[in-house]
């Protein structure tokens, strides 16, 4: 390619940073500024400047769940994990703050709140988890009283839980209570249970942590976290399989579980999740009424073509987590696919990684990790046999990592 | 030519530039949650890929997968790649701006 034909090339489409603005080859429409749909819109501008990238986010601000347990124990804070949208805007992505409360598939456009619509060549849908909140008798009263708290999406929550776990009577009970997988960051819960002793162990020795679990047993790290709690909180935390809870009777201070009730001084119970609210009323919603199903080629969504859906809200491929490395990739199996078709090309298979870390005290982490590739005869991504694996043991090393992971994938998804 | 694509990188990349290496580039892109955006690393904990000799990432990436370099987690994701996708991404990362 000759200089002068180059430039001629780079005047013929829009780029960010470059004197000519010129007509767009596209418009992508990305809904929900998380890990997935932040870095779907950084990536499709990173790959062809050439489309047009708007973000629609009804926050001002992202707020990470990773490191979020942290904040609960008092060893981070609420700006630590918080990022603005402005490194976004320096990749030619348009952030629109406001909320898709429609989706016409046929007709190539999404409704916002504040009134008018926005035509897309492509869709991709990042919407999170919302909570099914009628599998919990009780539950929404209780919360809107301030007396049980899930604190399973980063923010008011988050600062709300840590208000109350640190006026807590010495002595107390905090109650986590977990629902059925699959849920939000399989490790999640048992992070929280460890960070929280950590911080009773410190501040308010003689409480403890009371972990009811729906599930039979840890879903993730078993061996790690147990090992951890056995050497670190074995006075603190008592840990009860099989023990789904069923209501929440917030001014007795009760979780009702199927066979018998247990009280607490801080009730911390997290609902059964599904696709937000949005999937559902766009009909991405495939499968037990909770998650959506998607091509793992494209992330295109079984049920609405043109619709690409990522992060937490999709059905998830066989040994997925739902975490926050994952909706990242995710989306840049999104982007990779939405630049190719619309420049007309097939889009490839990828491979992808995983890697969640999980604080077991204020500095020692462990870890699991995975790769997982296209399938075709299974039709899914799967992990890649002989790959993988945790932690040998948990380690300032690993904490030391899991601040390191933290601090990237932010950069990679938001800056 | 050579400064032609010189210039790309310092103005802004047109489309035509990618594309010929999408599978390399796609496969990198996995590793940018610990290494950063195109192997630039944002923290002193892990290596920053870019720019590296590709022969030196290939090296690692196989003594990681053989058992012959300790780690905390590289032995564990290295073994989910092929000696194709190992020099692939060697050869991209290598040739990105540091």
């Amino acid at each position: 390619m000759k200089r002068r034909e180059f430039l001629k090339l780079a005047g013929a489409v829009s780029v960010a940073g470059c004197a000519t603005p010129a007509p767009s080859k596209a418009r992508v429409v990305v809904v929900g500024g998380g890990f997935g749909g932040a870095t779907a819109a950084k990536y499709i501008r990173k790959w062809d400047p050439s489309i047009e990238v708007v973000l629609v986010e009804r926050e001002s601000a992202f707020v990470s769940c990773p490191i979020s347990n942290l904040v609960l124990g008092g060893y981070s804070s609420l700006a630590d994990i918080s990022r603005n949208y402005d490194a976004l805007r320096r990749h030619g992505v348009q952030v629109v703050r406001d909320e898709v409360t429609a989706i016409d598939a046929p007709k190539k456009t999404v409704r916002l709140a504040r009134g008018g619509e926005l035509a897309y060549e492509r869709l991709i849908v990042s919407p999170g988890i919302d909570f099914n909140f009628g599998e919990l008798q009780g539950y929404e009263a209780a919360m809107q009283a301030g007396s049980v708290l899930h604190a399973w999406k980063a923010g008011p929550q988050t600062a709300a839980l840590r208000t109350q776990l640190e006026q807590m009577r010495d002595g107390g009970v905090y109650v986590l209570s977990i629902p059925m997988a699959p849920y939000r960051c399989p490790p999640g819960p048992y992070e929280r249970a460890s960070i929280v002793a950590a911080y009773f162990k410190q501040a308010k020795p003689r409480s403890k942590v009371l972990v009811l679990d729906a599930n039979p047993d840890i879903t993730s790290k078993a061996g790690l976290f147990k090992r951890a709690w056995s050497d670190l909180y074995p006075k603190i935390i008592e840990y009860r399989g099989n023990s789904r809870a069923v209501a929440v009777d917030g001014n007795a201070r009760i979780v009702k579980l199927e066979l018998d009730d247990v009280k607490g001084d801080v009730l911390n119970v997290v609902p059964p999740h599904r696709a937000a609210d949005l999937a559902e009323k766009a009909g991405l919603i495939t499968t037990n009424n909770r998650w959506c199903d998607v091509d793992w080629r494209t992330m295109e969504s079984k049920a609405v073509k043109g619709v690409h859906v990522l992060g937490d809200a999709t059905l998830s491929a066989p040994a997925m987590p739902k975490s926050a490395s994952m909706a990242n990739n995710h989306a840049k199996i999104a982007a990779a696919a939405v630049v190719e078709l619309l420049n007309g090309r097939n889009p490839e298979p990828f491979k992808i990684i995983n890697t969640c870390y999980s604080f077991v005290s204020p500095k020692e982490a462990i870890r699991v990790s995975s790769v997982h590739e296209w399938e075709p005869t299974q039709g899914t991504l799967v992990a890649v046999k002989g790959s993988g694996g945790v932690s040998a043991a948990r380690s300032e090393a690993e904490g030391a990592y899991a601040w390191s992971w933290a601090r990237t994938i932010w950069a990679d998804s938001l800056a | 030519m050579v400064r032609t694509l010189a210039l790309a990188g310092a103005v802004c990349l047109a489309p035509a530039a990618f594309g010929q290496d999408g599978t390399a580039r796609n496969l990198a892109s996995a590793c940018a949650i610990c290494h950063g955006t195109d192997g630039r690393a944002v923290t002193k904990e892990v290596t920053p890929l870019a720019g590296l000799p590709r022969e030196h990432i290939a090296a690692q990436m196989r003594a990681f997968r053989d058992g012959q370099r300790p780690a905390t987690v590289m032995h564990q994701l290295a073994k989910g790649y092929t000696d194709a996708q190992i020099d692939a991404l060697a050869a991209w990362f290598s040739s990105q701006k540091r």
